[in-house]
């Protein structure tokens, strides 16, 4: 053996290994100051008057439920429209039309969705919906993140049926089994847990959208469950609060980004036990 | 049920007088196409009543082919297409109006891995029955039993109904899909190499499985174990390069076949 060559290759592995761990360990010291900072300044605001009062007047106590409840409300519509329209678009294009030339346009404009600014989002239904209507809604807001749901769960829809095996088709095929039975019964079944997990993605991706809500929902300083309002949500009074003056505010603000971060990290840990592959099911 | 009786076309000089059998799928002067490649040549073939029909040759000969074409399963691609006739009980399924499900309600198939739906054993039996059939649930129950216990797999079974399908080990799976298959009663079964995912064990059970089989059943299967086409069939069909060479009582192919392909083949000269 050559040893000077096998003491060469053994320093280069030790050197890329060195490197990727710096590389990781940079970007993870972020992460952590992030979140410390969060903790730190989030936790000490939280209480009970958070969950039960309503965003203050400048230099006042006050809560946040007005802004929980309205994101609730809005994700919560938001799921419930984007998420059908998504499930039947990605069926679709992995069961009906998997080889259409119609489904590669789709998936090629869905991805182009994927990926557009939310803000763009916002003014979109700005434009049609909250400049027609007069006013902002919480409803105009709803629709706006179900556009960012819809290209999420049509993705994830379809890939998860897409790794459903052909064979399993064919083999309900070979018992008779009709088109429309084969995928709610057996492909729906074989992909449960990747369609899940993203609907619960396309949760925790709007949950921290501002943009689309400025436009659309606006905010309201005052409790609201009228869709036809405008209606207060989390990521906008966070905005507003964090660049306000007043210390009341900035603290709430702080408070409420750590519920944000808290409820995305319960739906990943919820995502992840779903997707994690089980013997029985 | 009426059958039609045919003359079998070029068939080797057999043990058993071909002519006194009825044929329960005729298949004449098949072509198949997977886009503009012709995969099959002028297939002409007989599947008998109640008894078992092997089909060997090389990988690629069309043996897998032919066989998706007796349940029209090569119907959910694109790009795919059968010419010529293939008569079952008379009738051709390949007749554009045929109604593809009540087909393969008629004509199951078994496939070379197994295919256990996601869901409970009882289910992946119960399943394919309530597609057809609006039973009580005492007699679903009996169904499903019977259905388990032709596959020889009921007393492995019975004190985990509703445990997950997946659970199953590899041979217990696939007579869980004969036992599926079984429970929608068809007419003909099509086994598409359903022992190469297998342990010998297991697969010494299938093929006692199949024997047992075809007193009710007509059998189609495709293996590339030349043994096994011996041990479990009693015709078999030689294919080479989508034709198919030579035809006739398995005895009779494997001890002095007509074609020297056959010959060469079957003592493993290529292959």
């Amino acid at each position: 053996m050559n040893h000077a060559l096998y003491s060469r290759r053994r320093q280069k592995n030790r050197l890329a290994v060195s490197l990727s761990v710096a590389a990781t360990l940079f970007g993870l010291a972020w992460l952590v100051l992030i979140l410390g900072v969060l903790l730190w300044k989030g936790f000490s605001g939280l209480s009970l008057a958070v969950f039960t009062q309503m965003t203050p007047p400048p230099g006042a106590a006050g809560g946040l439920l007005n802004p929980i409840v309205g994101s609730l409300i809005m994700t919560g519509l938001a799921v419930l429209i984007g998420t059908p329209l998504g499930i039947l678009a990605g069926t679709y294009m992995a069961e009906y039309g998997r080889y259409d030339r119609l489904t590669s346009v789709v998936r090629f404009i869905n991805d182009i969705l994927l990926s557009a600014p939310s803000i763009v989002i916002g003014l979109f239904i700005y434009e049609v919906m909250v400049a027609r209507m007069g006013h902002f809604s919480g409803f105009a807001g709803a629709i706006a993140l179900s556009v960012i749901v819809v290209p999420v769960v049509v993705r994830t829809t379809e890939d998860m049926l897409t790794l459903v095996p052909d064979t399993l088709r064919e083999a309900g095929a070979s018992i008779g089994l009709p088109r429309a039975m084969m995928i709610t019964k057996v492909a729906y079944r074989a992909a449960r847990a990747g369609m899940v997990t993203g609907v619960l993605l396309a949760v925790a991706r709007i949950s921290g959208e501002t943009a689309p809500l400025l436009f659309t929902a606006l905010n309201n300083q005052f409790w609201s469950a009228d869709l036809n309002t405008p209606m207060a949500s989390l990521p906008v009074v966070i905005f507003q609060f964090a660049l306000s003056p007043y210390q009341e505010w900035q603290q709430l603000a702080w408070t409420g980004a750590l519920i944000i971060t808290l409820a995305v990290l319960a739906l990943s840990i919820v995502a992840r036990a779903l997707a994690a592959p089980r013997k029985s099911s | 049920m009426s059958v039609a009786t045919f003359t079998v076309p070029a068939v080797a000089h057999s043990a058993v007088d071909p002519t006194a059998l009825e044929a329960k799928i005729a298949v004449r002067n098949l072509d198949f196409f997977y886009g503009d490649h012709r995969a099959l040549k002028s297939i002409n073939v007989l599947l008998y009543d109640r008894k078992v029909t092997a089909f060997i040759g090389p990988s690629g000969c069309g043996k897998s082919t032919l066989l998706r074409i007796l349940n029209r399963m090569y119907d959910l691609y694109p790009n795919q297409r059968a010419a010529g006739e293939v008569l079952f009980d008379g009738e051709d399924i390949l007749s554009p109006a045929q109604d593809l499900n009540l087909l393969r309600a008629r004509i199951g198939m078994v496939f070379q891995k197994p295919t256990p739906f996601p869901m409970t054993i009882y289910e992946n039996i119960a399943f394919g029955i309530r597609l057809y059939e609006k039973l009580p649930k005492s007699e679903l129950d009996d169904r499903v039993q019977h259905a388990l216990a032709r596959a020889a797999l009921w007393d492995e079974v019975k004190a985990k109904l509703n445990a997950s399908g997946l659970s199953l080990s590899g041979g217990q799976q696939q007579r869980l899909c004969i036992a599926r298959t079984v429970a929608v009663r068809p007419e003909v079964i099509l086994f598409d190499e359903p022992c190469s995912a297998l342990d010998p064990i297991s697969t010494a059970k299938i093929e006692e499985l199949i024997n047992e089989l075809k007193e009710d059943y007509t059998i189609a299967i495709v293996t590339h174990n030349m043994q096994q086409a011996a041990r479990v069939s009693d015709f078999t069909a030689f294919m080479y390069l989508g034709e198919l060479v030579e035809f006739g009582d398995t005895t009779k192919i494997f001890t002095s076949p007509n074609d020297r392909r056959t010959q060469d083949y079957i003592t493993g000269r290529f292959g």
